[in-house]
């Protein structure tokens, strides 16, 4: 850029953005939902965000006046930003600009991302990410893939070993479906990941639930685990146990 | 029970002020009140007594359920002294007093309504008794029959058509909170003393008509204090003097508030502020080693009981229209002092801890005075008793002590008044949406066609022009206005004539400074219909004589309820302009005239009663309770919705703006510790934002859906709507089918 020009605008797929307590990261926050995912995973309860097209151009600026309205809330709530999606690291500059603009604003932020695409987050964009909200969907390759349709997991590893290695606080976040990613296999190999990273503050098991299938209806689509039921407490609590068992924190 | 009384000091080893020299109860708490800054582990579980005590009760509450009431006394119209003494357990109480001879039989109070009590008592199949017939219709006459003989046309007009309802014209107008704790403090026979001294210094004035009434009124409150030490020394108590133990201290300021209620069939009898004062007597007690923490808990406890007994005989239509059988016994709980401490004490911790002792109960309402600057045990503490029991309601103490002072409390609600030194008058609410329907209309009511308004050209066209709509919005209002204050005049002159309070107005400070304080329901389908009108095209339908009954809407338009300024700038412009017409009036006695926005439950029957409106919401919607975005427009979660609430200006609705979060408890975070510290920051924003009230029901659906199934499953579910926690199997069907569908925040 020529010194003195006005930097070019810039801007992004923006899904939707909302306010949640808890659920996206530590406290309060306001979580912005970028359109735009290269994968397929059978659960996902957000197919509406998969398609970059579904989003409204928004430019950073106007995502920064949004955020700091509740900047003061969520400060005082104890939470911060989330950057989340679909994919957020589909469009890394628009993500790392979000994210850096927030933290000069000295709010706590967070990506929440799959790590499919962690290379394209650089230095600068992790640099301004105070936690990273890692989707591990599977331990082994086979079931990465079946669970995605379209990824592959070592990129996923990889990302997880450079936060490690950069001292990138994680969250490592792990999709319970019943019949699917419920092996104990399975889970003991995203364990035995987990355990073996520096900076993973806790360990999410999500139960997998249906309630984003009124959404594939909607897009036409079919909903692939419409017959798979919630996993049921005892299997949600073997699963945690796993995890607890590696000395990992576990919510 | 009360046989050393006189040999000790009651005030000993209190900290002197000028609250021994006048009646200063805020002063007396200021020096003697001790913060406590620790959390709640010190509190203990309920003793067997205390179990046993409620459990007897309890076992009468399932038929009271099934009948509506348990038992009345269809033929002793209530005073202060009319029924003998009444116990639950006499053997195992430890605070005693009730409404009338025995537990759950509710008294009449026809000085109020005639009307009321037969309808009441013809409702719950018991004949009106024909002694009581005759003298509330041959020799006194009521506070209802006095309303109607001197409301104007206009008025009843406005009442039938619902624009203005819930007029307390037909029974108590409540909502006045006496400061009981006189009477702990002081006893009785000082307080009359005080009285007189009032009283004789009116005797130099002249005898105009304002002169005349107080004279009336203090010499009434005289003889009612009087009464009350006849009805304690009834029960074995001479209060005449000041109470000298925490136990003494309870039952005095419980006599004082039982008194009331056996007066009074107020819309809400609400207690005020209490813990605080009662912990220098349970405090001083420990020191004395009269009482440990088993037996501060066990007074607290059985006080608590004796106030979630509290009942008046209402009719089935009232009790549906608020949900249950609500009394409003309101304790504000927690706040900071002028002064920066925090006014928590151990017994703010014991008040929250009877919603575990004896299990979540909508009574007493108990109302944190929620400051981010309150300590952080406490803070907790009611964090989790939220996330347990849904049973405590908020109020922002950062707004509330610079507008008022640091010894307020909240009638109902989230009415504010400084304890014992200001009342109000109780004006129940007008519907916005209402309003606008009939600026469309030239005046005439959207589902009958009367002509209720006077008469203005009706706003024309296929579509509806914002600034034609807004000018003929603004003339209704004016009406409204000068409609509703006038109907209010009428009634609170009524009231003071011949039902007046007086226990509770000896229990204030002479004068006193009143309130009249009104309300307004249907704020966001008023402001979303708006919007819809300026950002969006609303194509209006009419019928045969020409009534606009229907609209279509076209075109996006923003909401009202998700931080937008462009929906929540028409709010804020809607509370200010209307509070600023009510302004205008003039109020009876010189009342300051304040507005809340409220609807309590009765959200859903102005719902039934309003048209179609502009904003797209069909005929019979209920509208959103209180300040609440409309159901399921609030797309961006509940912070959104609290910062839009948060915008509305305060100073225009001093008399309280309320608001109901619901959360799901996954939507609070993952672990029970982190819920906690997630809700208290959420309370910390909310505060901080400058929103006013805040209900919290931490909720299922499925929880919902399986108590409206399996109603006898869920005895005690209690739920929060609008400014009062309600039990929700008493909900009608209907009202649970709202609850349930209201936007439940949270991510799934
Ligand atoms: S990565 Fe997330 S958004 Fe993308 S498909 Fe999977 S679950 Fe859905």
């Amino acid at each position: 850029m020529a010194p003195g020009a006005a930097p070019p605008v810039l801007d992004g797929a923006v899904h939707s953005w909302d306010t949640s307590i808890g659920v996206d990261g530590p406290g309060t926050r306001f979580v912005v939902f970028l359109a735009g995912c290269p994968l397929r995973c059978r659960y996902c309860h957000s197919p509406d965000t998969w398609y970059g097209r579904s989003g409204r151009r928004r430019t950073v600026d106007e995502m920064v006046a949004t955020i700091a309205r509740y900047r003061r809330f969520v400060q005082v709530a104890g939470g911060g930003v989330t950057v989340s999606g679909g994919e957020p690291l589909l469009q890394p500059r628009f993500t790392g600009e979000l994210l850096r603009r927030c933290h000069a604003l000295g709010l706590h932020t967070a990506l929440d991302t799959s790590g499919f695409l962690g290379d394209r987050a650089d230095d600068a964009l992790l640099d301004a990410t105070d936690l990273v909200l890692l989707d591990v969907k599977a331990g082994r390759p086979e079931t990465y893939r079946r669970v995605t349709g379209t990824g592959r997991l070592a990129p996923t590893l990889r990302f997880a070993r450079r936060l490690a290695d950069r001292g990138t606080p994680m969250w490592i976040r792990y999709v319970l479906v019943p019949g699917l990613t419920d092996a104990v296999d399975e889970v003991a190999r995203v364990a035995d990941v987990a355990a073996g990273l520096t900076g993973v503050a806790r360990v999410e098991v999500l139960p997998f639930h249906r309630l984003g299938a009124h959404k594939y209806a909607e897009l036409g689509l079919a909903f692939p685990l419409a017959d798979t039921a919630p996993p049921d407490p005892e299997l949600l609590a073997r699963v945690r146990g796993q995890f607890v068992e590696r000395g990992l924190t576990v919510t | 029970m009360n046989g050393n009384q006189r040999t000790v000091d009651p005030w000993r080893d209190f900290r002197d002020g000028p609250w021994r020299e006048t009646i200063d109860v805020a002063d007396f708490v200021h020096r003697n009140h001790e913060p406590y800054l620790g959390d709640a582990s010190f509190l203990t579980g309920p003793t067997e007594r205390t179990l046993a005590v409620w459990d007897r009760l309890r076992a009468l509450f399932p038929e009271e359920r099934r009948r509506g009431v348990y038992d009345i006394d269809a033929a002793t119209p209530s005073t202060i002294t009319a029924h003998a003494p009444g116990y639950v357990d006499r053997e195992r109480e430890l605070i005693v007093g009730l409404q009338t001879d025995a537990p759950l039989r509710r008294a009449i109070m026809p000085a109020g309504g005639l009307r009321m009590v037969e309808t009441a008592l013809r409702a719950y199949g018991r004949e009106p008794d024909r002694r009581v017939h005759e003298i509330f219709t041959r020799y006194r006459r009521t506070h209802n029959d006095a309303v109607f003989d001197a409301y104007p046309e206009d008025v009843l007009a406005a009442r039938r058509s619902h624009i203005v309802t819930g007029l307390p014209d037909a029974y108590g107008r409540g909502r006045i909170i006496g400061d009981y704790r006189r009477v702990a403090l002081y006893g009785v026979d000082r307080l009359i003393e005080e009285r007189r001294a009032h009283k004789a210094a009116l005797d130099g004035r002249r005898s105009t008509d304002d002169v005349i009434r107080d004279r009336e009124e203090l010499a009434e409150q005289i003889r009612a204090l009087g009464e009350l030490k006849e009805m304690a020394a009834g029960y074995g108590f001479d209060i005449s003097r000041p109470a000298a133990t925490g136990q003494q201290a309870i039952q005095w300021l419980y006599f004082g508030y039982l008194a009331a209620t056996k007066e009074q069939n107020g819309a809400a009898m609400s207690l005020g502020r209490t813990a605080g004062f009662v912990d220098v007597y349970l405090r001083r007690d420990i020191v004395e080693g009269r009482l440990d923490e088993t037996g501060a808990q066990e007074l607290v406890d059985d006080f608590v009981i004796k106030l979630r007994i509290i009942r008046f005989l209402r009719t089935p239509e009232y009790d549906q229209l608020f949900s249950g059988d609500p009394t409003w016994v309101t304790e504000s709980l927690g706040g900071m002092g002028a002064d920066g401490r925090p006014l928590v004490t151990r017994t703010t911790f014991r008040y929250l801890q009877t919603l575990y002792n004896l299990g979540p109960a909508p009574e007493p309402n108990l109302t944190v005075l929620w400051s981010p600057r309150l300590p952080d045990g406490f803070k907790r503490f009611c964090a989790q008793v939220s996330l347990d029991t849904s049973a405590i309601q908020y109020e922002n103490d950062e707004l509330i002590r610079p507008a008022y002072d640091d010894d307020t409390a909240i009638a109902c609600c989230v009415s504010a008044m400084r304890v014992g030194r200001d009342m109000q008058f109780f004006g129940a609410r007008v519907n916005l949406a209402k309003a606008l329907l009939y600026a469309i209309n030239g005046g005439r009511d959207e589902l009958t066609g009367e002509q209720v308004a006077p008469p203005t050209p009706p706003v024309g066209g296929e579509t509806l022009d914002h600034d034609e709509v807004l000018a003929a919005y603004d003339r209704t209002l004016d009406w409204l206005a000068q409609t509703y204050v006038d109907a209010l005049n009428v009634i609170h002159h009524q009231h003071d004539r011949y039902a007046y309070e007086r226990l509770e107005m000896a229990l204030h400070d002479h004068p006193v400074r009143r309130f009249m304080a009104t309300g307004v329901a249907g704020l966001s389908v008023a402001v979303d219909s708006l919007s819809a009108i300026r950002y969006g095209r609303v194509k209006v339908l009419r019928d045969e004589t020409g009534l606009a009954v229907d609209y279509a809407v076209e075109g996006e338009f923003p909401t009202y309820g998700n931080d937008d300024d462009r929906a929540d700038e028409i709010a804020v412009w809607l509370v200010e302009t209307f509070a600023a017409k009510l302004r205008r009036q003039r109020a009876y006695r010189d009342a300051e005239l304040t507005m809340s926005v409220l609807t309590i439950t009765s959200n859903v029957v102005y719902g039934r009663h309003t048209g179609n409106t502009p904003d797209g919401r069909r005929a019979g919607e209920p509208f959103a309770p209180g300040a609440n975005p409309m159901n399921g427009r609030d797309t961006h979660g509940l912070v959104a919705a609290a910062l839009s609430v948060a915008k509305l200006p305060y100073d225009a609705a001093r008399d309280g703006i309320s608001l109901t979060g619901t959360v799901t408890p996954d939507g609070l975070g993952h672990t029970r510790e982190e819920r906690i510290t997630n809700l208290a920051g959420v309370l910390d924003g909310y505060a901080d934002a400058g929103g006013f009230h805040l209900n919290v029901n931490v909720l299922d659906r499925a929880t919902l859906l399986d108590a409206m199934a399996h109603p006898e499953r869920y005895p005690q579910l209690t739920v929060r709507v609008s400014g009062y926690a309600v039990n929700f199997v008493r909900l009608t069907p209907e009202q649970q089918r709202d609850v349930v569908s209201r936007t439940f925040h949270g991510s799934l």
